[in-house]
């Protein structure tokens, strides 16, 4: 399957993210520059990897969310193509209007970079389904600014409607309600502060990451 | 400061020159130079930059080995480490800059070093960092740890290179001048090395990078002198980073060096433009010229004195094959970086500056490296604070007090909230970081199954009662740190943090220090192949403890094969590899508990540490253990502790054996490794250390939630954690 990683002009996770699709899917997945006006044809899933896109500079990432290519992203995510966003990738999402909400400075101010325990809210999802009973994962988190905030409208209706997939247990930068990931309306986009990509190797930070790869590939 | 500056023996002096250094300027241009060249010559003749008091003694060390590629003298050293692969590595200070502005000076530390090891084409996979603060209690000590961990973690989180590891210190000794040493270590191709020398005429030079502008002029100059009261105004000196366009120009260098198009490259640091230009000329045994007006500026009339002595960060000075020049261009475009061909090498063997269509500087390369001033600074060695047996030592009559006041004390308490700001995982090779307290980390080099060990070490109490032994402990302990993990130790990068030179007992340290660093180096066969030197750490006087942070690097080449401290199971047999006489002298226990600090150091046996060091490493292989640690800051017991947190198990240590138990568990004789071995493997790790003559003995089991040692402590393993955990987050909020 033909996937792809954006890569902003200081992405670093950009690495991290193909190792995981490749691990998954078998083949490696196509890097995208931020100049490009188009995503590659055929391409079925795309990774906004976690970094600091154009160094975090104005708001995190909001000039990644203006590059040339996540307008077309914008446009094909709309349709149905399915984006995940991790880290700075979740930023870019909520930037771009594709997901709602914000992530604001962490509530205790610092960079807070540990292994961060996640309730599974909804194994339903095209990102979680092959987590069968799981109820509790572990993923790495390292961000400044994490910290999840929408109006209690948004809040109550993102509930409502199934699309909180992840919570922290133990809240590591004061996102509201605990959210830790969530996905859009029609369920083809997602983002989260936590690195699933950095939880595919029993080496480095368990496998826990891994069913969230193999759902949404599977899912397509 | 322009070309009609008047040069007067003021001005000389302001330079940190000497009148003698003055006078072989006169000679060697037969005039008297204007202020650009004499800003020139007192950069390059400046300690930071010329080495000038250290030189003769850092000649002395072992430089040479058969993993050694590049050894001291380019950017950084490189080392191989087989399949075609090499790792390029080095440690540095920046500490006077830390000092006056923490965020700034850290980041930019940790900026500098990061070039340093890309300009040679290796990616960064790796940062680790040496911090010594002042005591805790002092008024500076929260905002400089502040800063100083937030520009680390600035600047190496942006970056996207993991820092894995480090060691913190806090002491009285380091209230007025901190000390910020930053490592990393880069990955590349054994056959794909790249180094400074310009070879060859007519070459095209060009500048890549950050714009100049008018900040850290003169750095080096400062960082080649002492404080005073009034040290806080020296903050324009200080540099400001930009991590976002390191990780651009690490990119775009990496992307140009995959072609064929680079001669030689050089980053600008210490003395940026000038060092630069003229290490490369040096090297290559050309001449440069370039034309300044060229040379992107983030100022405006900026003047050629400025634009040589800025040390304006992220910028890199390259020589380009002549024919491609165009793909150089394309490469920095695409990044967004500013590239510009300001100049040519030449056949004239000089530095030749124009600005404004005038000459403002015409100088020969050679006396600049050559005649650098190489002092025989006088020195007396110290002699070793005299040896303190256990029966001058109290024994305490509260071990639980006495365990908990160590581990909560400020060098053994948890640095976790410091690293917890440090993305310790990104690049997804972190096999191991400072989050398991372990001995040395581990990150695997990319999409292969081996990786590489790194350890920072550094104990100055000892340095600082004995420089001799002092010396040869910190090698011994980062080559015992990457044993205890697996690794086979290779080479090590240094930092030699001292004060005033000018000061015979200060000089006494360096030299004693060196002195029992290469004896160490000579016994391992593990190499210094880079590193540096940073003198005058000292206010109104008053040095900093004698500080030579070692970092050491070893391979474990097959991960399949390598233990942490995190194993340690329910059952498990704790096994002490090594002897225990139970030193006192200048321990942890002696400081913290009775608050004295005194007594010569535990002796360094180089032939035990071999012998001990090559037989873990071979249980390791053969795992036969399930978790190793070795012993040092607070000997036997702190080691149990560590091992336990780790491991999250309890731990029972067993009844004294010919010592007295203060000084059986405090102890810090060297040497040692702490091992917990299933039950069937306790008699063929011990049996077959006796055959190789390596002491081990059993000290107790692992299982419970409780540390335990008989006629001693008895405490919760989470009520010690707790305390453990509680020491930062206190003093910082």
């Amino acid at each position: 399957m033909k996937t792809a990683v954006i890569t902003f002009p200081a992405s670093n996770c950009n690495r991290d993210a193909a190792m995981a699709l490749e691990k998954v899917t078998g083949e490696k997945p196509l890097m995208v520059w931020h100049r490009e006006s188009e995503l590659p044809e055929g391409v079925q899933f795309v990774v906004l990897p976690g970094g600091f896109s154009y160094g975090d500079y104005l708001r995190c990432g909001a000039m990644a969310s203006r590059s040339p290519i996540v307008k077309d992203l914008v446009e094909k995510a709309n349709k149905g193509l399915a984006v995940a966003g991790f880290c700075n990738g979740f930023q870019v999402l909520t930037e771009s209007g594709l997901l709602p909400g914000a992530l604001m400075r962490n509530k205790g101010l610092k960079f807070v970079c540990r292994p961060e325990k996640l309730k599974i809210t909804n194994s339903n999802s095209r990102f979680t389904s092959k987590y069968g009973t799981t109820t509790d994962v572990t993923f790495p988190v390292a961000h400044h600014d994490g910290n999840y905030f929408a109006d209690d409208e948004t809040l109550n209706k993102l509930e409502k409607q199934g699309q909180v997939i992840f919570r922290y247990a133990d809240n590591p930068n004061g996102s509201a309600r605990d959210i830790a990931g969530i996905c859009n309306e029609a369920g083809n986009v997602f983002g989260m502060m936590p690195h699933p990509e950095r939880a595919i190797d029993p080496l480095h930070g368990g496998t826990d990451g891994l069913n969230l790869f193999k759902s949404i590939i599977e899912s397509i | 400061m322009d070309i009609k500056t008047k040069i007067t023996p003021q001005i000389v002096a302001e330079h940190g020159l000497s009148e003698e250094e003055y006078q072989i300027i006169l000679d060697r241009l037969g005039r008297e130079p204007n202020i650009n060249e004499l800003g020139i010559f007192s950069v390059m003749w400046s300690e930071h930059c010329s080495y000038k008091s250290s030189r003769r003694h850092l000649g002395k060390f072992l430089t040479k080995g058969d993993r050694v590629i590049q050894g001291p003298g380019e950017n950084a050293g490189v080392i191989d480490i087989d399949d075609g692969d090499a790792i390029i590595f080095k440690m540095e200070s920046h500490n006077h800059p830390s000092y006056i502005e923490p965020y700034q000076g850290a980041a930019t530390g940790v900026g500098g070093i990061m070039r340093d090891v890309f300009t040679m084409g290796a990616r960064p996979i790796a940062l680790m960092n040496a911090l010594r603060f002042g005591e805790p209690s002092h008024w500076k000590t929260k905002q400089l740890v502040n800063g100083v961990v937030a520009g680390i973690g600035g600047y190496g989180n942006c970056v996207g290179v993991p820092t894995v590891g480090g060691e913190t210190n806090f002491h009285k000794g380091y209230n007025g001048n901190i000390l910020v040493n930053a490592m990393c270590v880069g990955l590349a191709d054994a056959d794909n090395v790249f180094y400074s020398a310009a070879k060859g005429v007519g070459n095209p030079i060009f500048y890549v990078g950050s714009k100049t502008g008018r900040d850290g002029i003169h750095g080096a100059t400062m960082a080649s002198a002492e404080f005073d009261d009034d040290s806080e105004e020296k903050r324009p000196t200080v540099q400001v980073g930009d991590p976002f366009t390191e990780k651009l120009l690490i990119e775009a260098c990496l992307e140009l060096m995959a072609t064929d198009a680079i001669i030689a490259i050089q980053d600008m640091g210490a003395a940026g433009l000038t060092s630069s230009s003229i290490e490369m000329a040096d090297k290559g045994g050309v001449g440069i010229s370039l034309n300044l007006d060229k040379v992107p500026q983030r100022e405006e009339n900026m003047t050629p004195y400025e634009m040589m002595l800025s040390e304006s960060q992220e910028r890199m000075l390259m020589v380009i094959k002549p024919g491609k020049e165009k793909l150089a261009y394309d490469i920095f475009e695409k990044w967004e970086l500013d590239v510009a061909l300001i100049g040519k090498t030449t056949d004239t063997g000089r530095l030749v500056l124009r600005h404004n269509r005038k000459k403002v500087c015409d100088i020969p390369i050679a006396p600049l490296a050559d005649d650098a001033p190489n002092l025989d600074r006088p020195y007396e060695i110290p002699a070793s604070l005299p040896v303190l047996n256990s029966d001058e030592v109290h024994e305490t009559q509260d071990y639980d007090d006495a365990l908990v006041r160590i581990i909560s004390s400020p060098d053994i308490a948890s640095k976790r909230w410091i690293w917890e700001q440090y993305d310790r995982h990104v690049m997804a090779d972190t096999v191991d970081s400072s989050q398991s307290g372990g001995d040395a980390a581990i990150v695997r080099i990319h999409g292969k199954n081996k990786a590489v060990a790194i350890s920072t070490d550094c104990t100055p109490r000892y340095v600082q009662a004995d420089p001799y032994m002092g010396g040869k402990q910190c090698v011994a302990e980062t080559w015992r740190n990457l044993t205890c993990v697996g690794a086979d130790p290779i080479a090590i990068t240094d930092c030699l943090n001292f004060g005033n030179p000018e000061r015979p007992e200060i000089m006494g340290q360096f030299v004693g220090a060196i002195e029992g660093m290469n004896e160490a180096c000579r016994a391992f066969d593990y190499p210094v192949v880079s590193g540096n030197v940073s003198l005058y750490n000292e206010t109104n006087g008053v040095a900093i403890p004698p500080t030579p942070a070692v970092g050491g690097v070893g391979l474990i080449p097959d991960l399949e094969y390598f233990t942490t401290l995190k194993g340690a199971k329910e059952g498990d047999t704790l096994i002490l590899i090594g002897e225990t006489q139970g030193w006192l002298g200048s321990s942890i226990y002696l400081r913290e508990i009775l608050r004295r600090e005194e007594g010569a150091p535990p002796p360094v046996n180089l032939e035990t540490e071999k012998l001990n060091g090559d037989y873990v490493r071979k249980l390791i292989r053969n795992k036969r253990v399930n978790a190793v640690h070795d012993c040092s800051d607070g000997g036997l017991a702190i080691a149990a502790c560590e091992m336990a947190f780790a491991g999250d198990i309890g731990m029972h240590l067993s009844r004294a054996i010919g010592c007295p138990t203060h000084a059986w568990l405090f102890g810090e004789d060297q040497a040692r490794y702490l091992v917990a071995v299933e039950e069937n493997s306790v008699n063929p790790v011990i049996s077959t250390a006796q055959a190789k003559g390596v002491s081990a003995q059993i000290v107790g089991k692992v299982g419970g939630d409780r540390i335990k040692a008989d006629g001693a402590f008895d405490v919760s393993l989470a009520g010690l954690r707790e305390k453990h955990e509680g020491f930062l987050p206190e003093l910082m909020s």
